[in-house]
């Protein structure tokens, strides 16, 4: 019943998909008329009838429905609601649904929040999104189809993967996917925009908005993903750059360059071309990344079960939009002189730009390298983080520095930097970070250099923060950002240089003395839960240098369904740190393997990706209220 | 001219892109568990667990039977499995290869010392990233290959004993 009402669903909405693309082309020639009431109407239609099959995808989780394959592999009775409802997304078939809801619900609010703009330009704009919307629903339909059914139906399902049973994971993928999917939006606008030749300022102002969502979303969803890796994982880490972290973080660097290049062809009417490779870029990046992730082409503990099928399918599709893009790329570019000061806010925009390009090269060529080596030489290759940490840290320091003087550097022509003010900035980061190694620890150069120049950038902008209330004009929105960039890098580098971390064995009823600190294993406990068993421990951690007295409680947990062990941290976090205790064997009368981290300023990364997030929203109401 | 030049090299660019993609996805890697039995193992490269050297198939053909497991010593259920495999180890005609996963040497080494070492070969896998070709998502798990590398049996979680008992009626048929 639900399978057929779903696929029925599916294939009105190809036809209607079509019917948008015609109806489009007939009213493109039609030059007197304004869009068609009925182009509204069908987007509309399209949108909820994709939203209508998705819930109805979430109440075959919800009632359990086995006779749907994709709920028989993802799903089990015993599992509570919300990851039965977080199951939906958590496969493969699952999550292309929701690619769909992205790419019809942009589609639609861009016809109707870009009404000012030129009638043609919102029609090809609708046209390139519905051709994307098509070329999903052909892969969802016939290569991923989450009704497929299943005969005869089993009594149970195989059940969620445990350690995707998580609140954080839960709230991931639609977080990451209206940040990736939603750059299709501005992909097909830039398309749009080549072909109706509507270029520059009004150009930039169509696309700011959605590029700033779409940005917005996607920092806060690699957050959640770096959330869930911190307590999931069991490694006190949050950041592994796995092929499938990387997928998520090359739009963005992507995104992240265009929202600044769009400042400056909205005000100096430059950069167009650029402007418009970095929109087409950021979609075809996060297309890569479903097919780096979908396809099984990379050997990541993350990715989804693969079928070599669907890996093609993308492959194609991939190609067809690189190739389909350069294609109108080609024909229309022009080539342009820009005389822009080197002493200008265009010139520090564009230094933006090289670092986010230099990022988002190394990455991925980090990401893509074993693949290439694979096909041509036959040989297995990994590339981990010592390349990142050596290719992507050291010029940090650079970038921060020019974050920190871009900001305050005037349009077409700077008279002056004031270098009497930087240098007492750059004195006083130098002193703070003294003041850190002579009451805590010493560190290494490169962490010097880092911090040094995440306070520099700190300061400045409360500087910029301090002066703009004088004149009681400022940009809240790229202050909040800049500065909780700042403090990301600065708590970072702290987070690094003064984790602490051991590693031991301990029977019940042991204590482990080390430094200051007494761990005592005082008890075990068997406790069931709905769906699965957990093994919980009562540590008790004392430092009496600190005053400190805690319990922290970790798990083993066994899932019957499918039958898997997971350690579960146990996390005390605290405004200045972390303490992180994960445990390691089931039985009783042998050694359990104890980790004791502790974790400073964990709070404070989570708490700085927030406000960058942050920063854009806040942008985006800003442009609201001058009714762009 | 200059500009066909660039033009025509971005396109080829873009080409060459797509074709290793397409290539490396006919690539033969095996990721799917389901999958793994009656397949042939190709192209291993491992990590001597005690020196330099790296190890391919042909120093896995010793025995007429190969047993892999991915172990580590944090990991509580490999304890548990620890002494079925040191009884594996006892049949004739069995290599036991064992790949320490994700773990610190000197704890493994303490593990092996501690519990005795039923590895007839030791590699190691710092990454986790080698286990992936052999479709690992957990430890520990084995799989039972037979001289060809020709994937038998996969065992996911610690052997059992109906597991052990297969183990010694394959191999001693």
């Amino acid at each position: 019943m639900l399978s057929n009402l779903g696929n029925l669903i599916l294939f009105i909405t190809i036809f209607i998909s079509f019917s948008i693309i015609y109806f489009s082309i007939v009213n493109l020639k039609d030059e007197k008329s304004v869009l068609k009431k009925n182009i509204y109407q069908l987007c509309l239609i399209q949108c909820t009838l994709i939203i209508l099959t998705f819930f109805i995808l979430v109440s075959a989780f919800i009632t359990s429905d086995f006779s749907l394959i994709t709920v028989y592999q993802n799903s089990h009775t015993l599992k509570p609601l919300l990851y039965k409802i977080s199951g939906t997304w958590g496969n493969h078939e699952g999550s292309l649904l929701l690619w769909l809801i992205i790419l019809t619900i942009f589609s639609f609010l861009f016809l109707v929040y870009n009404s000012s703009h030129p009638k043609n330009y919102r029609l090809y704009t609708l046209i390139t999104q519905n051709f994307l919307i098509l070329g999903f629903l052909f892969f969802l339909i016939f290569n991923s189809n989450p009704f497929s059914l299943l005969s005869p139906t089993p009594k149970e399902g195989l059940g969620l993967n445990p350690i995707l049973q998580d609140p954080a994971l839960a709230i991931h993928p639609p977080l990451l996917y209206v940040g990736f999917v939603g750059s299709s939006i501005y992909f097909s606008a830039a398309i749009s925009s080549m072909l109706t030749n509507y270029a520059g300022k009004p150009f930039a102002q169509s696309i700011k908005n959605w590029v700033l969502i779409s940005w917005s979303f996607q920092t806060i969803g690699i957050l959640a993903g770096s959330i869930w890796a911190y307590y999931e994982l069991g490694w006190g880490g949050f950041w592994f750059w796995d092929p499938v972290e990387n997928a998520s973080l090359l739009p963005w660097f992507a995104m992240t360059a265009l929202f600044h290049s769009i400042m400056v062809l909205e005000k100096r009417e430059l950069f167009y071309f650029w402007v418009i490779i970095l929109c087409i870029m950021t979609f075809i990046l996060s297309v890569t990344g479903t097919f780096l992730v979908r396809s099984g082409i990379l050997n990541s503990v993350h990715t989804f079960a693969n079928d070599p099928s669907r890996g093609l399918y993308i492959l194609l599709f991939l190609s067809f939009l690189i190739f389909s893009s350069i294609f109108i790329l080609f024909r229309k570019f022009q080539v342009s002189n820009y005389k822009i000061n080197s002493n200008s806010k265009e010139t520090f925009v564009l230094i933006n730009n090289w670092f986010m390009i230099f990022y988002l090269i190394s990455v991925l060529i980090g990401t893509v390298y074993p693949i290439f080596t694979e096909v041509l030489t036959n040989h297995k290759v990994s590339v981990g983080p010592p390349f990142y940490n050596t290719v992507i840290i050291p010029l940090v320091v650079l970038f921060l520095i020019f974050m920190s003087i871009g900001p305050n550097i005037r349009w077409i022509n700077n008279n002056n930097i004031n270098l009497n003010l930087l240098l007492k900035i750059f004195f006083a980061s130098i002193l703070i970070n003294y003041l850190i190694i002579y009451f805590f620890k010493s560190y290494s150069l490169l962490s010097n250099f880092i911090i040094i120049s995440s306070i520099f950038l700190i300061i400045s902008t409360f500087l910029d923060l301090y002066k703009s209330l004088n004149k009681r004009s400022f940009n809240l929105s790229r202050l909040t950002s800049h500065l909780a960039f700042g403090f990301m890098v600065f708590f970072i580098g702290l987070n690094h240089n003064f984790s602490f971390e051991k590693d031991f064995n301990l029977k019940l009823g042991e204590k482990k003395e080390f430094e200051d600190y007494t761990i005592e294993f005082e008890n075990i406990n068997l406790e069931e839960f709905k769906n699965y068993k957990s093994v919980i421990g009562k540590f008790n951690i004392n430092n009496n240098s600190k005053d400190l007295n805690l319990v922290l409680s970790p798990e083993i947990r066994i899932y019957e369904n499918p039958s898997t062990l997971t350690y579960e941290a146990s996390i005390r976090s605290g405004l200045m740190k972390d303490y992180y205790i994960t445990m390691s064997n089931i039985d009783r009368s042998e050694f359990y393997n104890i980790k004791f981290q502790k974790k400073p300023f964990m709070i404070w990364i989570w708490i700085s990706v927030i406000f960058i997030s942050l920063g854009g929203l806040m942008r985006l109401f800003k442009n609201e209220k001058k009714n762009y | 001219m200059k500009k066909r030049i660039i033009k025509t090299s971005i396109t080829i660019f873009f080409l060459f892109i797509t074709l290793v993609f397409l290539i490396g996805l006919n690539k033969s890697s095996i990721y799917d568990t389901k999958d793994l039995v009656g397949k042939q193992l190709k192209n291993i490269e491992l990590d001597n667990f005690n020196e330099n050297k790296i190890l391919r198939e042909s120093d896995l053909k010793k025995n007429d039977f190969l047993l892999i497991n991915f172990w580590a010593s944090w990991c509580g259920p490999c304890r548990r499995e620890h002494p079925t495999l040191l009884k594996l180890n006892r049949i004739n005609n069995l290599t036991i290869l064992g790949v320490n996963f994700k773990d610190k040497k000197e704890n493994a080494k303490k593990f092996l010392n501690e519990l005795g070492n039923p590895y007839d070969i030791l590699a190691k896998d710092e990454l986790g990233k080698d286990s992936v070709y052999f479709g690992i998502y957990g430890i520990p798990e084995s799989i039972l290959v037979d001289k060809d590398l020709t994937v038998i049996k996969k065992f996911v979680g610690p052997i059992s004993k109906n597991e052990f008992n297969y183990i010694v009626k394959t191999v001693e048929k």
